[in-house]
Order: structure tokens, then sequence, then C-alpha cells
């Protein structure tokens, strides 16, 4: 062979060595270009981009930040909350050169972050819906989150007045404190209407699982309930679903009206650019983002969809009546006295907690009125 | 007062739609209906290709490029049934790479298999990106509960065309390896490739064509998913069905309509979770959730023995030998 091409065996493996580690490394012998005056900012998404759901709130923030000058945005999807995402973080600031990381799945704070960020101290991380803590956590690190659960009490009063059967259905991905916090404002708003509603919650196990979510549907339908919202990743199949078995739904992440135009009521919507704009105009700036951003409707963090066609006049009064509370800042959903659903009393009487108490963020417990 | 009534009469029939504990059997059946049909035909289809000797675990790659196909095919054409026919199309073309890879000397077909799944899982979510959001005419259902006054029963009765096929399919495919000419060609080749030579058949002419049609199968069960239920394109969509499916096979012993019941028992397993939850059974989500792998690992260790080999395994199968 060698005579007939002039490769030795050695020769051919050297090269082939060589070619591997390229393609293994690629940029590795591009040089890095000077990037010093530009801010670049790594996204990194659980599912897809366009999912009709919680990777769409997010990605249409991250489009909001390429119109600022000096911004680079890069964005890696469907990262699973494995040590997966650390060697996406990882590659994002060693191959990159990003300075501003946004992982913005649940799984990816603890231990995923917090690890990353400590090996890499010059880098920022802002993680969604992490609960940063003082001196346990790398300085670098911090979080940002929306008052989606207004929202959710929005939805709960006009799924209130729509009801008939006084069963509402919620199909969540996991039983953590953000879901459960959801549960319960969507709960007590539709109570607000008729102490005599009960919520129905179905548990999927996963943030995305197309059939699980449509069995779900169609379980709760078969049982006579009648509006159904969700906290999972794509609330896709579950309002195509609810419109193909004519049950009302409560949209969550994104506006799902197109997918359910006859049964599409209200909806909780994330406005994530208001808070990434606000964290890379600081970074701009020279100063360090706040590592506990939060905001609800009245900072314009999350809004409410536009009412469905079908949504009667007393509906929309409530609620309107209570968002103008909201925006004013003189609404508070958890106040006393509550009681959780197994008759234990969580809040007492003349206590309450405004959006920003941290405790409302390790929430454990179920509102009256939830079977789970 | 008169409203009163009216509100009452409307929550008293609200009542008696609810089923109740009712609805737990009811919800099992129609998850055997609604959720099985991919299970179905991916299994009937790997049940060909290793009848003639070969195993393709690569069917998942066809299945999720078929639910592509026949979702973007649906949505260009306004035809779900063209899209049934890209889906097919395509799985073959899957099924002749991995067909043909596995012609070559030595080259082992489950490697081989396991190249084409990761392949056409990317290739599909590569392709897929822009139908994410798009809507497509789905296919349409047989109203099998027209009979019934309560709409669960209506929703749980209503049968796709494709089902009804597989149904169907499974005896005649136990028709075609038992009575048909080129079924004991299949089996000869699967059973002994010496024996298929000595008659004149060519083994690798009739695996490509196995492998080829075994994953056209698993196409049609893709585009089920993506043009009936749960309906839509997302990256989520399949989350493993094709591989469960290639496992059903081995635990329905080669044998077409044990293949179908296995499939219908994966699709009543996956409704318990939620079916269960809905009534208000609370605990152990997760362990319900996993009903069916339970199940297939239940079923396996009843099944085993330690005096024989798996029976009805194809000789020329590379896990038999």
């Amino acid at each position: 062979m060698s005579d007939k091409t002039n490769v030795s065996r050695r020769r051919f493996i050297q090269g082939m060595g060589v070619a591997g580690l390229g393609a293994a490394f690629p940029g590795i012998w591009l040089g890095k270009p000077a990037r010093a005056s530009e801010l670049r900012v790594g996204f990194i998404y659980v599912g897809s981009r366009d999912d009709y759901g919680y990777n769409q709130s997010h990605a249409a923030g991250a489009r909001a930040l390429r119109d600022l000058p000096g911004v680079t945005v890069l964005e890696e999807e469907n990262v699973p909350e494995t040590i997966a995402v650390q060697r996406t973080m990882e590659s994002m600031i060693n191959l990159d050169d990003v300075n501003l990381v946004f992982p913005t799945s649940f799984g990816y704070y603890d231990p995923h972050v917090l690890r990353v960020a400590g090996r890499n101290s010059n880098i920022l991380f802002r993680h969604c819906g992490g609960l940063y803590e003082e001196g346990s956590h790398p300085e670098n690190a911090g979080s940002y989150f929306g008052y989606i659960d207004e929202c959710q009490y929005l939805n709960g009063i006009v799924a209130g007045h729509m009801t008939r059967s006084k069963r509402l259905g919620f199909i969540a991905a996991r039983a953590i404190p953000q879901v459960l916090r959801n549960i319960n404002a969507f709960t007590m708003g539709a109570r607000s209407v008729d102490p005599d509603i009960r919520v129905q919650v179905i548990y999927t196990g996963d943030w995305h699982l197309p059939v699980r979510e449509a069995e779900a549907t169609n379980g709760l339908a078969d049982q006579g309930v009648d509006v159904i919202t969700c906290h999972v990743d794509s609330p896709m199949v579950i309002a195509e679903t609810c419109e193909a078995r004519g049950v009302y739904v409560c949209g969550y992440h994104a506006d799902q009206s197109r997918l359910a135009p006859n049964r599409y009521l209200i909806g909780a919507e994330w406005k994530w650019e208001t808070p990434y704009k606000r964290i890379v105009e600081d970074v701009m700036a020279g100063e360090t983002p706040s590592r506990f951003l939060r905001g609800g409707l009245a900072e314009g963090f999350v809004q409410p969809s536009a009412y469905g066609s079908m949504v009667g006049d007393g509906a929309r009064r409530q609620a309107d009546e209570v968002k103008e509370k909201m925006m004013q800042g003189d609404f508070v959903i958890f106040e006393g006295p509550l009681n959780d659903n197994q008759g234990n009393t969580v809040i007492a009487e003349g206590e309450s907690h405004e959006q920003r108490d941290t405790w409302l963020e390790q929430m454990d417990w179920l509102v009256e009125g939830v079977r789970d | 007062m008169e409203e009163q009534t009216d509100v009452l009469q409307e929550q008293l029939t609200g009542v008696a739609e609810a089923l109740g504990w009712w609805g737990v059997p009811l919800a099992i059946l129609a998850g055997a209906i609604r959720a099985s049909t991919p299970f179905l035909f991916v299994a009937l289809g790997e049940c060909l290709t290793e009848r003639s000797g070969r195993i393709n675990l690569g069917l998942e790659g066809g299945l999720v490029m078929g639910a592509l196909a026949g979702f973007a095919f649906s949505h260009i054409t306004g035809n779900p049934w063209a899209g049934v026919l890209m889906a097919a199309l395509v799985g073959s073309l899957m099924g002749l790479i991995h067909g043909v890879l596995c012609s070559l000397p030595r080259v082992n077909d489950i490697a081989v298999g396991i190249a084409i799944m990761l392949f056409g899982v990317g290739l599909a979510f590569y392709l897929g990106k822009p139908f994410i959001q798009e809507s497509a005419p789905r296919l349409p259902a047989v109203p099998l509960g027209f009979w019934s006054s309560s709409g669960a029963v209506q929703s749980a009765l209503s049968v796709n065309a494709l089902f009804v096929i597989g149904v169907i399919l499974a005896p005649l495919m136990v028709l075609f390896f038992r009575s048909t000419r080129w079924g004991l060609v299949v089996r000869m080749v699967g059973d002994n490739e010496e024996a298929a030579r000595a008659a004149g058949y060519s083994p690798m002419r009739v695996r490509i064509l196995a492998t080829m049609v075994g994953s056209a199968m698993a196409g049609i069960g893709g585009a089920f998913l993506s043009l009936y239920y749960p309906g839509g394109w997302s990256e989520g969509l399949s989350s493993g069905q094709g591989l469960m499916a290639v496992a059903l096979v081995i635990f329905a012993r080669w044998h077409p309509v044990y293949c179908m019941l296995a499939a219908l028992l994966f699709g009543a397993a996956g409704a318990i979770g939620p079916a269960l939850q809905s009534v208000g059974v609370s605990w152990g989500y997760y362990l319900f959730n996993a009903a069916p792998y339970v199940l297939t690992l239940v079923i396996m260790i009843i099944a085993c023995s330690r005096f024989r080999t798996l029976r009805g395994a194809p000789g020329e199968l590379s896990v038999a030998r």
C-alpha cells in the first residue's frame, strides 16, 4: 500500500489524530479575536425555542436583547438539567467568550450553575427562578424571576366565572415551589368567585411529555372538569386537546389563543425582556445587577393574555378590578387566615406575605380546595 | 328563580357526566386505543425485520422522521393521508440505509441501528425547526361512541383509521408468515441463511426489503403521533416510544398478534397514572407512570426459563446466535 500512495501507516495515524483533534475542538486554531468592547450573552434552554411555552417566552426575551448595540446573543436549546448543562456553560465560556450566562431552567441552578460559577469567578451568572443565598453561593451568581402567580390568580377568577361544574383542573409537571405557588394562586382566584370550587391537580412528572399531558387533559375532561390550566413547558398539546374536548383552557407561559380559538379564556404570559434588558443595562453601565431581581404585573415582568370572546362581563369586571389593584401594589394574594388542604393553618389571621417575601419561594403546601 | 334552577340543572348534569371511579377503566381502555397505535406499527414493523434475521434499533429514527415528514406534508398539501404516505416513504428510506449498511461485510446491525436512530432523530430536529409552530390538518376519527350520550365515552371510542388498520394488519401478518410464499421466504432467510441460499434466494435482498417495509411502518406510526394523538410536531413527541416498541417484539416472541396485544397493554399502562390522579389518587404518581416499564420487567421474568433459549427467536438473529 505505502509504495502506491507514499503514506506510511504511522503518517496516516498522525494525520488522522490531528484531524480528529481539530474536529473535536473546532476553533482551537482560529485564535481569539478581540472582543473587549462587546457583551456576549449566552442563553440556555431546556426545550426547543418555539414551543408555544416557557422556552419560547425566554427566546422572545433574548431576541429583544439582540437589538441593543454592543450585545451579542448566543443560544443553545434542548439542554437537559444534568451534567450536560455544565458542559454547555463551560463551552460557552471557553469557546465563545460569553461574559453573561442566562441558564433558564429551574433544575440548572443547584448544583450545576453553582459549580460552574464557582470555577469561573469572572463570568456573571443570572439564573431564572433559583433562590440566591448570601454567603453560601458564589458571588457571581444570582437569579431573576417573575411573579406569574398574579396572572394565575386572574386566570382563576376568569375560570371561576366560566365553570359550570365547579371543578377545575391543573396539569402540573412537578411539585416544586413555583408550581405549587401557581396552583395556589389559581385556586384562590377561582374560590374568590365561588368558595365551592375545587381544583384537581395532575402531576405528569416532567416538563415536556406530550402524550401524558394529552392523557391528563382527557382524564380531567372525563371527570367533568370544564376549565383546565397548566404549568408544563409547552402547553401546546393541552390547549389543542381542550379545544377538541370542548373544555375551556387558561394559557400559561405564552399566548396559546391560536391553538384553541373557541376555548381560550385568558392566559398568564411572561415578559422576560424586562428583566433581561435591566440586567444587561446594569452590566453595560459597569454595575453589578441585582442578585435577587423580581417583579410582577406592576414591574412588567408578566402580563395576562387578551380575554377570549366567550368571557362574560362579570368575569372581565372582577379580573380587571383585581389587576388594577395589583398594578397599584395594594393586592396581597397570600393573606391570612389561610388553611392548606390538610386542614392546617399556614397563614394566621392578620398575617400576610407580600410578593417579595422569600418565604413564598419555599412553598411546600397546597391551599384548601385543591385535590392532588 | 328560573335562572337558579337552570344553574342547578347544569350542575346536576355536570355531576352525572363526571364518571367518578368508572373513569379509570374507561381511561385505560381509551388510553389503549389512543396511545397504542405508534407502538403497534413500530412493533409490527420490527417483527417483520427481525423475522428476516436482522435487528433494526433505528426504528426510533424512522418513527421521528416519519412524524416530521407526515406533519410537514400534511401541512403543505393539506391532506393528512398524503402525509401518512410520505411518512412511510421517508421511513422506508431510513430502512434502506440501515439495510444496505448492514449488508456490508462484518457490520453489526445493532451498532448501525443506534447510529440510524441518532441520525434520524437529529435530522428530524434540525429539519423540523420551522414546523414546530405550524398546524396541519389532522387525520379523521371514526366516532364509534355515537350510541352513548356521555362525552367521555364518545371521546374514548373515537377511533382513528390507522389504529383499525394496525389491528387488522396483525392477523394478516400471521397469515403472511404462515401461508404465503413471500412469508416463507422471509422466515427461511431469518432462520437459516444457508437454506435460503440453497433455495436460490438472496438473503441480502430479502433483508433489505424487510427492513425497508418495517421502517416504513415505523414512519406511519410516527405520522399517527404528529397527525392524530397527541398531535403537532415537537421535539419531545416520541420520547423513546420507538425503542420501547422494539423491546416489545422480544416480549411478544416475534408473533404479530402478541405484538398487537403488547402494544395495547403498553398504551393502557401509560394511561393509568393520569387516570388515577384525575379521580383523586395522588400518591405514587411516579410509580404509576412507570407502569409500562414495570410491566415489561414482570412479564419478562414470568416468561423466562433457564431450560431453553428465547422461544420463537429467528435463528439468524445476532442476539440469538
